[in-house]
């Protein structure tokens, strides 16, 4: 899957996620901009790793902490 | 590690510690490596200038039975200690304890591989051999340290520990500690367990860890459909049962043991602290290489044995708790009346049904469990109280849990108890 479909699709899950509609950008922080909490990290990623049919685990997830390095994790991850 | 929100800070809630998982404005003192608690300071400040006792530096004044204490002068009915049961008290337990003091002193002074294996720590062990029906049992200073050397010595780099998001602190340092990848699911979802076991990469070696009884809310796992699962994938299978052993299962073994599937779990964990009525924990295991953790399990090896008094009470306990049908008995119907009861005075339970000895009422926000658990304390009841983000879907808890010597009376005591602090409160 290209990059920008990879994009579109993240975009797509953060929306139920993004109670105060924040605009999402490269630079987008999870928990500082996003306020996801734990109880939201475990669903979201959840729904990537559905959606992808990966699994990013908390060793990788640690490293994560834009939006930006969540779509690099996720094409790095498909490819493989 | 800002996106990865784990847990395990979390769970040390219960404990009375908690972190937040915001950015901490630094004040103050430049350099103060404290500045990070000034949110939780600032929390529990705020929560005790309202005049609310707090609920977590209760003194146990004296001890007068394993339901009965005195707390703030206070006679005191004990309803939220992990004493199930009630064999901190057996006169047998007690001279065993007495006699190992006597004759072997009051400490090891050294590890289980050096100076510090007594005959009772292997009496310790052959008693949970035969407790359990297995082949190898290792004793630990502490049930945490049990899951803290198990997990991180067997699940090695490029290995996958697959686990429950709701699993117990000991667990999760046990992950921390090791150099596996750590993969955890939706509380008690076995198709969320089984999706990620499909994920793993070809080749990987799998550990699924899963506890018998969880316990915040006192529920079970369907190890029986998990267990399944875990080995369909190839999945090593280890199993927390701190909260069930000596009740839950015909021989006392735990929910592996009532669910029928035993034979299927590679590893069972467990502590002295709960049932057994001391301190101590355990690994025991049907695996034929399981010997070798006395050598690599770091947090076996380097820290210093249990004192001799405490495994001859323990072997002593655990010898006892097999013939306990009678007892074991009498506590389901404590957690039924108890269950029943609650639930016709109208508070809101953490299951429908009662499912192990751990009874939790949910409180419907944090000052409310605060001044109802302090309102209970008043009355003579102590329960413990959990409080978000320890507990699961951000829930306030009171968490009771019941002892095979409460009387049928105490239970009706107790109900009493909680209407009047209920009403008085405003919960029900
Ligand atoms: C599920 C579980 N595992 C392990 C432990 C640790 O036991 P111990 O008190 O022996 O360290 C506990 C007790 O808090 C527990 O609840």
């Amino acid at each position: 899957m290209e990059r920008a479909q990879v994009e579109s699709r993240i975009l797509s899950l953060i929306e139920p996620f993004n109670k105060k509609g924040i605009e999402i950008s490269d630079e987008t922080s999870f928990a500082g901009d996003l306020e996801f909490d734990s109880l939201t990290v475990m669903d979201f990623v959840a729904a990537i790793e559905d959606e992808f049919d990966i699994i990013i685990s908390m060793n990788q997830q640690a490293e994560i902490e834009k939006f930006s390095q969540l779509v690099d994790a996720v094409c790095k991850l498909q490819n493989r | 590690m800002l996106f990865a929100s784990c847990r395990t800070a979390e769970i040390l809630m219960s404990e009375g510690i908690s972190q937040s998982d915001q950015p901490v404005a630094r004040e103050g003192l430049q350099g103060d490596l404290f500045s990070k608690f000034d949110p939780l300071i600032k929390q529990r400040t705020d929560l005790l200038s309202s005049g609310q006792e707090d609920p977590f530096s209760l003194v146990m004044e004296k001890v007068l039975s394993p339901t009965q204490a005195i707390c703030n002068g206070r006679e005191t009915i004990l309803l939220g200690t992990y004493n199930y049961m009630g064999m901190t008290f057996d006169p047998d337990v007690i001279a065993a304890g007495k006699q190992a003091l006597n004759d072997y002193g009051s400490g090891t002074t050294g590890s289980r591989v050096l100076n510090g294996t007594y005959q009772g720590h292997k009496q310790c062990e052959e008693a949970l051999k035969d407790f359990y029906g297995m082949d190898h049992a290792m004793v630990f200073s502490t049930g945490y340290q049990a899951n803290l050397g198990i997990i991180s010595t067997i699940a090695g780099k490029g290995d996958y520990v697959v686990l429950d998001i709701d699993s117990h602190a000991s667990i999760w340092d046990g992950c921390a500690l090791g150099n596996a990848e750590i993969v955890p699911f939706k509380h008690n979802d076995i198709d969320a367990m089984e999706k990620r076991l499909r994920r793993i990469p070809e080749g990987a070696g799998k550990l699924v860890v899963l506890e018998g009884v969880y316990s915040m809310l006192g529920d079970i796992a369907p190890l029986k459909e998990m267990i399944a699962v875990a080995k369909k994938y190839g999945a090593m299978v280890l199993v927390d049962e701190a909260h069930s052993m000596g009740f839950i299962g015909e021989n006392g073994r735990g929910v592996a043991e009532a669910q029928g599937v035993m034979d299927d779990v590679d590893f069972i964990i467990g502590t002295f602290s709960k049932s057994v009525g001391t301190v101590g924990g355990f690994c025991v295991s049907n695996h034929p290489k399981f010997e070798i953790m006395r050598l690599v399990c770091r947090p076996y090896v380097f820290t210093a044995s249990l004192p001799p008094s405490v495994v001859a009470t323990a072997a002593t306990s655990i010898r006892k708790l097999m013939h306990n049908a009678d007892k074991r008995a009498h506590l389901w119907e404590n957690s039924q009346r108890l269950h029943k009861g609650l639930t016709d005075l109208g508070f809101k339970l953490g299951t429908d049904a009662p499912q192990s000895a751990i009874v939790a009422v949910l409180m419907p926000d944090l000052e409310k469990g605060a001044a109802m658990w302090e309102a209970l304390l008043t009355e003579g009841l102590y329960v413990n109280l959990a409080r978000p983000p320890a507990t699961p879907a951000n829930m306030t808890l009171l968490r009771c849990s019941l002892c095979a010597e409460h009387s049928e009376e105490q239970v009706g005591t107790i109900l009493g108890m909680f209407e009047r602090a209920g009403k008085a409160i405003g919960i029900i």
